[in-house]
């Protein structure tokens, strides 16, 4: 995980080798003005995600009557049927998983090859390369999305989950590589001179050695990589037209249009959404924490 | 970097030392990214020449996309709108995060609590983000309640039908969300900061402020520059949450140049016009993007 999460590259060397002053380190002091900053700081931050909640279990005729900003008056789960029934988040949801999934495993799986072919072989302008596939993935999508759509149309996947899977894939490869590419240059050299010795090739290395050991900065893209695809709307809306096709977040929008009164049903199909990239979250904090920091912060 | 074996007879073409599996490996990653990331983007820039529907041929008309740009309101407003953007989102975010991790950079079980609350949002996608705030901001939503409840009924508004405040309302939206992703950048930095300094400056005399500028912020100048190209960068890419929650309007006035874009190219069907308004976008871009790997490509020496 270390290679994950480096100390900050900003302090300069010469000053983190001088010697520390002889100095006790100042217990933290308990002081209370941090909670009372901080606990109504923590309370506004969490108020969007309550109200929603309150507003998607309330039954329609409590909001209509009282307002999108009472409190609770009646306790319904009406929502959450509507929502995920007639309003086809169910199916959505479905189709994201599906979507996610693949691509999470596809990307990955690419990167990976990718990442132990440029870090642990002489390849000519290896760096060259790397730092190629990293710019790919820094471009605004927006210079891709015209092409992308004729391209997904003139090769026949068109509207399918496919397109989306591949482009996602296409256009997260880059990131990854880049970050395994650097988890797996540290490797200790040690150990593939001995499975060399055992007369490994590299195709033994790679799968016996290489991708065990990466465990865990594949688990920290794994988490990072599950809710950037999982939450994209702009590649969803590029390749897919059938309504039935869409995943969750552009289903949602329509949600929107078609229950444009029924704030509850809205809401419910909201926290929904936001059901499985919380539970990704919860399970996976530590990753997803240095996930958030790979790339970022070398 | 080599685990190359220094094999005893020196080969000397490079290309012959790698293995086949090898090549097959680096190869196919790097054809489906050339495939579905440089060749549409190469694309994109001979598009911007040309006046397109999508179904006919694209007709060359040279410059005329830009020049078309260069008188177009709504273009003009989307890159105001844009610059507006980059300084309030990505100022306030870096703000707020900044000043979120140097409070929160302590141990102890209550701010490991803050920390995940203040993180949260950023497991909901853009997008859900937008509707969440869109019941926020509804017109008897919770915000104007509040208002209403502290007796401040002249500030209640149409928060985002509202031309004057709409942008900024989706900006707070998108900074709601940004927040705590620039806090766990800054609290791995801080962690990197040598506390002894800050010590010693204490004992001589320096108060918080002074300390926290002098000594504290050189030492997060790397995270400061990644800081920087990512928050530009983002802000140049935001789409979602304005799709989401206003789709450009009330009157294109909270029209960002990526949500102009896709309406020009899937709601109206102006492909050219649309690719035109993509390089624009990636014009401004690319000099943050340079500057990201470069600093990337120094970590990889």
């Amino acid at each position: 995980m270390s290679a994950l999460a480096p100390p900050a590259a900003g302090a300069p060397a010469a000053v983190r080798d001088r010697p520390a002053p002889r100095l006790r380190r100042p217990k933290p002091a308990r002081s209370p003005w941090l909670h009372v900053a901080m606990v109504p700081v923590t309370l506004l931050w969490l108020s969007p995600i309550v109200f929603v909640l309150f507003v998607a279990i309330r039954s329609y005729d409590d909001i209509a009557g009282r307002g999108l900003g009472a409190f609770p008056a009646s306790f319904s789960l009406d929502g959450f049927a509507t929502a995920l029934t007639e309003g086809g988040v169910l199916r959505s949801l479905g189709n994201s998983v599906l979507v996610t999934v693949c691509a999470v495993v596809a990307s990955l799986a690419l990167s990976s090859f990718a990442a132990y072919a440029l870090s642990r072989f002489d390849i000519p302008f290896r760096r060259t390369i790397l730092l190629t596939m990293l710019a790919g993935n820094l471009l605004p999508p927006q210079i891709l999305l015209v092409p992308v759509s004729s391209i997904t149309e003139a090769i026949g996947i068109g509207d399918t989950l496919t397109a989306l899977v591949v482009v996602q894939v296409g256009f997260g490869i880059g990131f990854y590589t880049f970050v395994l590419h650097g988890f797996m240059r540290s490797l200790p050299n040690e150990v593939f001179e001995a499975a060399r010795l055992d007369g490994a090739g590299p195709g033994g290395i790679f799968w016996r050695i290489v991708l065990p050991l990466s465990r865990p900065s594949l688990a920290a893209l794994a988490a990072l990589a599950t809710t950037w695809i999982f939450n994209d709307l702009i590649w969803a809306m590029t390749v897919l037209r059938t309504e039935a096709k869409f995943p969750i977040t552009a289903a949602l929008l329509n949600l929107q249009g078609g229950f444009a009164s029924a704030w509850n049903v809205v809401a419910a199909g909201a926290l929904i959404a936001a059901v499985p990239t919380a539970i990704v979250f919860f399970l996976f904090q530590k990753q997803f924490v240095s996930g958030l920091l790979v790339g970022a912060n070398k | 970097m080599s685990a190359q074996p220094s094999t005893a007879t020196r080969r000397p073409n490079r290309f012959a030392r790698v293995p086949l599996l090898v090549w097959a490996f680096l190869l196919v990653p790097l054809v489906v990214e050339l495939f579905w990331v440089f060749w549409p983007a190469a694309n994109s820039f001979s598009l911007a020449l040309t006046r397109w529907d999508g179904i006919g041929l694209a007709e060359p008309v040279g410059l005329q996309n830009f020049r078309d740009l260069a008188a177009d309101p709504i273009f003009l407003t989307a890159l105001q709108n844009n610059v507006i953007w980059v300084l309030g989102f990505g100022g306030l975010s870096v703000v707020g995060g900044l000043a979120l991790a140097v409070t929160l950079n302590k141990p102890g079980p209550m701010v490991s609590i803050y920390r995940s609350a203040i993180y949260l949002p950023m497991v909901v996608s853009l997008a859900v983000s937008g509707l969440f705030w869109r019941v926020m901001y509804a017109p008897d939503g919770p915000i104007n309640g509040t208002l209403g409840l502290l007796g401040l009924e002249h500030l209640e508004r149409q928060w985002l039908a509202d031309p004057t405040v709409a942008l900024w309302a989706v900006l707070i939206a998108a900074v709601w969300r940004q927040v705590g992703y620039i806090m766990v950048l800054y609290l791995a930095g801080l962690k990197g900061t040598d506390g002894s300094l800050e010590e010693a400056a204490a004992v001589d005399g320096a108060n918080a402020w002074q300390r926290f500028w002098r000594i504290v912020m050189p030492q997060l100048r790397g995270v400061n520059m990644v800081v920087f190209a990512v928050t530009v960068i983002d802000s140049l890419r935001t789409f979602d949450i304005v799709w989401a929650m206003t789709r450009g309007g009330p009157y294109n006035e909270t029209q960002l140049l990526s949500t102009y874009m896709f309406q020009q190219a899937f709601t109206t069907g102006n492909l050219g016009y649309a690719s035109a308004i993509a390089v624009v976008i990636f014009a401004l871009a690319i000099g943050f993007i340079i500057t990201y790997l470069a600093r990337q490509a120094r970590t990889e020496d």
